[in-house]
């Protein structure tokens, strides 16, 4: 029977089918980090057990760590607490730790691939729901619970109902100064925030077998903020050329073994999915949010939409207050709005493409006196590639600060915050309410665009710049 | 896991649709290494001013007296975002023991099962007919006849829910009992995957 590349590793790491019930689901690799663990760990030592498969379980710090200084004690009182936890539970259980001041430390969703930990066919969870990135490498990765990351500790094993199944093929040549993030800005604006919620999404067509695997990693992690369980692509020679030679990539005769394996990874000609949608990669532009889910978005040049148009009252309710909150209009274009921060980072745009694209872009020009740049590389190796490249100088001599790895902005657990009211470009994936810190108002938008408006203070349209 | 069939009570609404778990549980509010306490900052932002306790915020549902109950009612998309299982501690820890939307976010509803809550999935017209209700009406929820019930009305739905979870939380079974009964089936799965 045909497959969907979804079935093919699914059934592979199927223990067990309860009657009437969910499927023993096996689990290849379980990332953890400092604020989804703690009470996982405590819960499975209150049982009296050890985890059960350590060596199939990588950490780091990433959350709620500071962005400079990362040499020093932290200062916050209780992030210091989960970091310490998070060291002495790994240490006691035997789990390998890239805690702070290691190499491999970073953006757990950045880490796992440049480290080649993440490969195709897996299976791969993490509590944290941005877990769907390492799909872009053809595995199935999504987010779970704290209570979930207890059961994998338990038994490497999940108790998971089979999701439905779409596919979203984007077929043709994208648009210049348009990139994987506008992609899934795009694709969320068409489905909102709600619109994949039960399904896992593969993503198809020639649009996206032409991108890096960074780009792919991008689009991959914001499947969630459309509802999905995950996202994935299917692995090709893209894939197979960014794992070789890795850190924990097979390699020898086993790599050539693999890369036979994993070339059956894909979803059969004749294969059924519940839902299927097709997009041309000519009709996306630059995107840019104005609301307060990510399924608010709408091409850069935009208006924000009339809410009188909008018949469904809970909706109209909805999209009122998110404007309320963002200080914006409906009807008005937001081209030319200032802006008061950019932040280039999170686990969806700060790995080493994302920021060359930037400084290729902002080479030789300064930023508005307004506005304030962070970039906040995706892990240490980031930081160390900006540095070898140095793409450090071309930033510093643009003004944008550059920071030590985190997830920082992205969430504001840190110290990194955006203050209230204030505006900021975001790369990262969410603009819900508060999330940057309370009362920041966040537009998300790609790399580029976020470069663009940090040169001239304003919401930009990046294509202006490019000939 | 405390054991969970029949909840009768008031009810609180939470008109809004797409909350957020950055709503229902602040990130700041993450830093803690036990599960216990987050009720005290559920929606925090949206129930004080400033951060202030002594600031109730007029207006948000959690502030109003008249609102009590043991049943959160909420709009559409309901815990969408991260999969922070906080949210789902919060509410629990507030006192809920049963959320009811006309959609819920994946990873809540799984959060939320887990935890011994019972996500409540009823259709729209079912949802704004608890919202049209006094405050001093109460609903039933019924999960041995997977059903819940406006009292005052016997207005009633039926409500889904996988047969191996409904057994859990009649039961107050939790899947790590499960797991841990079938360890001998995961090594041997071990032994002929490698
Ligand atoms: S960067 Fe942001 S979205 Fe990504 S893991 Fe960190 S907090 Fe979550």
């Amino acid at each position: 029977m045909a497959k969907t590349l979804f079935d093919k590793i699914w059934d592979k790491h199927l223990v067990k089918q309860i009657e009437g019930g969910p499927s023993v689901l096996y689990i290849d690799r379980h990332f953890i980090h400092e604020v989804t663990s703690p009470q996982a760990f405590k819960g499975i030592e209150n049982r009296g057990l050890n985890v059960f498969r350590p060596h199939q379980v990588v950490a780091t710090a990433d959350h709620n760590v500071p962005t400079l200084n990362q040499h020093l004690p932290i200062r916050d009182e209780l992030s210091r607490l989960q970091v310490q936890q998070l060291i002495e539970n790994c240490a006691r259980h035997g789990v390998e730790l890239y805690g702070l001041g290691h190499p491999y430390q970073g953006i757990v969703h950045v880490i796992g691939p440049e480290l080649g930990i993440t490969q195709p066919g897996m299976t791969i969870v993490c509590g944290d729901s941005h877990t769907s990135t390492h799909g872009a490498f053809g595995s199935i990765a999504f987010g779970i619970g704290t209570s979930e990351v207890e059961m994998v500790f338990a038994s490497q094993c999940l108790l998971q109902s089979k999701p439905k199944l779409m596919r979203i093929n984007i077929d043709g040549t994208l648009n210049k100064g348009v990139v994987s993030k506008d992609i899934i800005l795009y694709i969320i604006a068409k489905l909102t925030a709600s619109g994949a919620t039960g399904y896992f999404v593969e993503y198809a067509g020639s649009a996206i077998r032409a991108l890096s695997m960074e780009a792919r990693m991008t689009i991959c992690n914001m499947s969630i903020e459309m509802g999905a369980r995950g996202g994935m692509i299917a692995p090709d020679e893209t894939t197979f050329a960014y794992l070789k030679g890795r850190e924990f990539a097979p390699a020898g005769e086993a790599w050539e073994k693999k890369v036979t394996e994993w070339q059956s990874l894909y979803s059969d000609a004749d294969a059924r999915f519940d839902v299927e949608i097709n997009i041309r990669a000519e009709d996306i532009q630059p995107m840019i949010t104005y609301g307060t889910n990510p399924g608010l978005g709408m091409p850069v040049n935009g208006s924000v939409p009339v809410t009188e148009s909008i018949t469904d009252e809970g909706e109209r309710k909805n999209m009122q207050k998110s404007l309320q909150y963002m200080g914006l209009e409906a009807g008005k274009p937001l081209l030319g709005m200032p802006v008061q921060h950019v932040f280039i980072g999170s686990c969806t745009n700060s790995r080493i493409e994302d920021l060359r694209q930037v400084a290729a872009l902002v080479k030789g020009r300064k930023k508005n006196a307004q506005v304030q740049v962070m970039i906040v590389p995706g892990s240490q190796q980031v930081s160390r590639q900006v540095r070898e490249e140095g793409l450090d100088t071309i930033f510093r001599e643009a003004g944008f600060e550059i920071r030590q790895a985190g997830c920082s902005a992205c969430l504001g657990m840190n110290e990194d915050k955006i203050p209230a009211g204030e505006y900021c470009i975001s790369t990262s994936n969410r603009n819900f309410e508060g999330r940057q810190g309370a009362g920041a108002r966040t537009l998300l938008a790609s790399p580029l665009t976020a470069a663009a408006a940090a040169i001239t203070g304003v919401v930009t349209d990046v294509r202006e710049w490019l000939s | 896991m405390e054991k969970l069939n029949r909840i009768h009570s008031r009810f609180v609404p939470l008109t809004l649709e797409n909350v957020d778990t950055d709503q229902i549980i602040p990130a700041r509010f993450l830093k803690a290494t036990t599960r216990d306490g987050f009720g005290k900052n559920l929606f925090r932002d949206w129930r004080y001013d400033n951060d202030d306790e002594q600031k109730p915020k007029a207006g948000f549902v959690l502030n109003e007296a008249q609102y009590s109950g043991e049943i959160l009612v909420a709009g559409k998309n309901f815990g969408c975002g991260s999969s922070r299982e906080h949210a789902a501690w919060a509410i629990k820890d507030y006192g809920f023991k049963v959320v009811v939307s006309s959609f819920f976010a994946d990873i809540f509803k799984n959060n939320a099962l887990n935890n011994g809550l019972l996500p409540v999935t009823v259709s729209e017209a079912f949802l704004q007919a608890v919202f049209a209700l006094n405050a001093n009406d109460t609903i039933t929820v019924d999960l041995e006849t997977q059903t819940i019930t406006i009292d005052a009305t016997g207005l009633q739905e039926s409500f889904e829910i996988n047969k191996y979870k409904k057994t859990c939380l009649l039961n107050g079974y939790d899947d790590i009992d499960y797991l841990l009964s079938i360890r001998t089936d995961i090594e041997q799965f071990e032994k002929q995957y490698a």
